[in-house]
């Protein structure tokens, strides 16, 4: 149970019931659809993002699993009223966090919130569940306008 | 319908109490399949996955290690006694599997990779040369995307159309609807023997009575037939049947298609190279007889061998009873798993081989997976190669469990206490 504890903590568990942010914004200059279609998980991120750069606001909608739904979950908090650069920088860190080595020691200042996700590591199959949001939310301010990205 | 299945394959009612139905010893075959020996995670594995591939006995892994050690080498090319024997067990592994499909002549089994290759071999072999503009092909709303996409394709090269038989919400198929699709510009029907969703067996023999009368030949996907039922071809009464070797307790990379002669002879090749001409020059070939001119190159001889010692292996025991048990066991299953809280079965028809696609409410199925996963359970998870099936059941993904006759009933009962750890692990 406790690799399981690790993966599927509280925080995980509560964006899983409870998604912030959850639901598509009317509006939204940008939208870009994420699709797995290895699993099934399919979410749409919407944004607004004004003349300096930043991100306004940032919904998301969809259906996954539960890791999925939090890390999307999560992922909006963390980038809302953020700029495109500091939303884009927050993607890297969380890719090298859920990719790296199970043993290497989670800089908690560096990750913050997402540190939650380090159990991931654990499970290599879910990897691109946990990133799903992320390369959607990315893609999306690359302004790849209204097409599909996948991870599979 | 139910009384077309029924006749497919008599159901063995199940004796209160017998823990072993269809006579075979579980325990003793379960000893034969060595990775069952192993622990995952720290627990026994308990391998519910067979519908995507099936473990190996002892005899199949042995047999591909005595090819390789005692008579490798290329077949029909040598005069050597190496080539000659390995040419000998290639085509007599043919004539087994022939025989285990009751197929009216070896020569009609053709070795390939496998169902998927089977499928694209007949859309481009028997279809494309006779289908044009205003024809069609028929496939079912049940169908692996193995049995959908390659007519897509061919539909596409062809300006053919293509139909989908509809199903209900137990999972059958609408015969009525199957009837008035046929018609005269109908080229060929694509239909699973049994689905690796729902477990549906599909009366085949009553479709291809239906096809053969508008002039319609019958490929049946069989790699969830095969595995599950007895295959009589002539009784089924189909013109194709395809199978893969890894489903069927073999290795994989070989799978074999069946095909009356008629319309094997009169196909032409679908890939060129060596093997499967007759002479060769410079400006042309002919091309040899069947099954030879669909093999072109180096087939995969040690895959052939040790299919046909899991074919082998197989009639030990006979498909008849392999059937009974596992018609046993699913209905175990069902009824363990009917009564977990705020589950959803997928897949309800009468007479189904033993595959248990469901949903919970509240836990994705990818969830489901990777807990299971930790009590050592194997089951799959996702869309199964099947996405319009998941459509037509509202549902972006499903987990399925899938039994093999060397599964148990002690193993559905850890499957059902490991269900049960879901809705602890994700709360709710
Ligand atoms: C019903 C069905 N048809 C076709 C296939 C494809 O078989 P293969 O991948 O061995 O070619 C599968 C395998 O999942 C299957 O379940």
């Amino acid at each position: 149970m406790t690799e399981l504890r690790e993966l599927y903590q509280q925080v995980i568990l509560d964006h899983n019931r409870n998604p912030r942010n959850f639901g598509a914004l009317e509006n939204a200059d940008r939208h870009k659809e994420g699709y797995n279609p290895l699993c099934g998980d399919h979410l749409h991120i919407y944004l607004n993002v004004d003349g300096e750069d930043l991100i306004t606001d940032i919904h998301f909608d969809g259906s996954g699993c539960a890791i999925s739904k939090a890390s999307a979950s999560l992922m909006t908090q963390m980038v809302k009223g953020k700029t495109a650069q500091e939303a884009r920088d927050a993607f890297e860190r969380f890719q090298s966090l859920v990719t790296s080595e199970m043993d290497t020691p989670v800089d908690l200042e560096e990750v913050g919130k997402l540190a939650v996700f380090a159990g991931v590591r654990e499970f290599p199959m879910r990897v691109k569940c946990a990133t799903l949001a992320w390369h959607t939310m990315k893609s999306a301010l690359d302004g790849k306008h209204d097409s599909q990205i996948t991870t599979e | 319908m139910t009384v077309t299945v029924a006749q497919q394959r008599p159901m063995i009612s199940p004796q209160v109490g017998q823990t072993t139905g269809g006579g075979l010893d579980v325990e003793s075959i379960r000893r034969d399949f060595p990775i069952l020996g192993r622990a995952v995670r720290d627990r026994r594995l308990i391998y519910l996955d067979n519908a995507a591939t099936t473990q190996k006995p002892r005899s199949v892994i042995e047999a591909i290690e005595r090819f390789y050690e005692e008579d490798n080498a290329n077949i029909h090319r040598g005069v050597h006694l190496l080539s000659q024997q390995a040419t000998f067990a290639y085509e007599r592994a043919r004539g087994r599997i022939a025989t285990f499909i009751n197929a009216p002549e070896s020569s009609e089994c053709i070795f390939l990779r496998g169902t998927t290759e089977a499928t694209n071999l007949v859309a481009h072999g028997y279809c494309r040369p006779r289908c044009g503009p205003g024809d069609e092909i028929i496939i079912t709303h049940m169908e692996h995307h193995s049995n959908i996409v390659p007519w897509q394709l061919l539909c596409e090269a062809t300006g053919a159309t293509l139909r989908v038989v509809p199903i209900d919400d137990e999972g059958v198929l609408d015969l009525k609807e199957y009837e008035s699709l046929l018609n005269d510009k109908t080229c060929l029907v694509a239909v699973a023997h049994a689905s690796n969703v729902l477990g549906t067996v599909n009366p085949i023999r009553q479709m291809s009575e239906f096809a053969h009368r508008h002039g319609a030949v019958v490929f049946v996907d069989g790699a969830q037939g095969a595995p599950h039922l007895p295959v009589d071809v002539q009784e089924l009464g189909c013109d194709f049947y395809a199978f893969s070797g890894h489903k069927l307790f073999g290795p994989t990379g070989i799978g074999v298609l069946w095909g009356q002669h008629a319309l094997l002879d009169d196909m032409s090749p679908y890939e060129g190279g060596g093997s499967m001409i007759q002479s060769v020059t410079l400006e042309s070939s002919t091309y040899a007889d069947v099954p030879t001119r669909f093999e072109a190159g180096t087939p995969d001889i040690s895959g052939a061998i040790g299919l046909s010692a899991a074919v082998d292996y197989l009639n030990r025991f006979g498909m008849e009873a392999i059937a009974a048990y596992e018609d046993e066991l699913l209905e175990y299953a069902h009824q363990r798993l009917a009564d977990v809280d705020g589950i959803r079965l997928i897949g309800t028809a009468p007479g189904k081989v033993s595959v248990v696609a469901f949903a919970l409410a509240d836990a994705h199925p990818h969830d489901i997976g990777t807990i299971l996963d930790m009590e050592g359970i194997a089951v799959r998870t996702g869309h199964h190669c099947a996405q319009p099936l998941m459509s037509r059941f509202g549902v972006p993904a499903m987990a399925r469990a899938s039994f093999a006759f060397y599964n148990t009933r002690d193993e559905v009962d850890a499957l059902v206490t490991g269900i049960g750890k879901i809705r602890e692990v994700l709360g709710g």
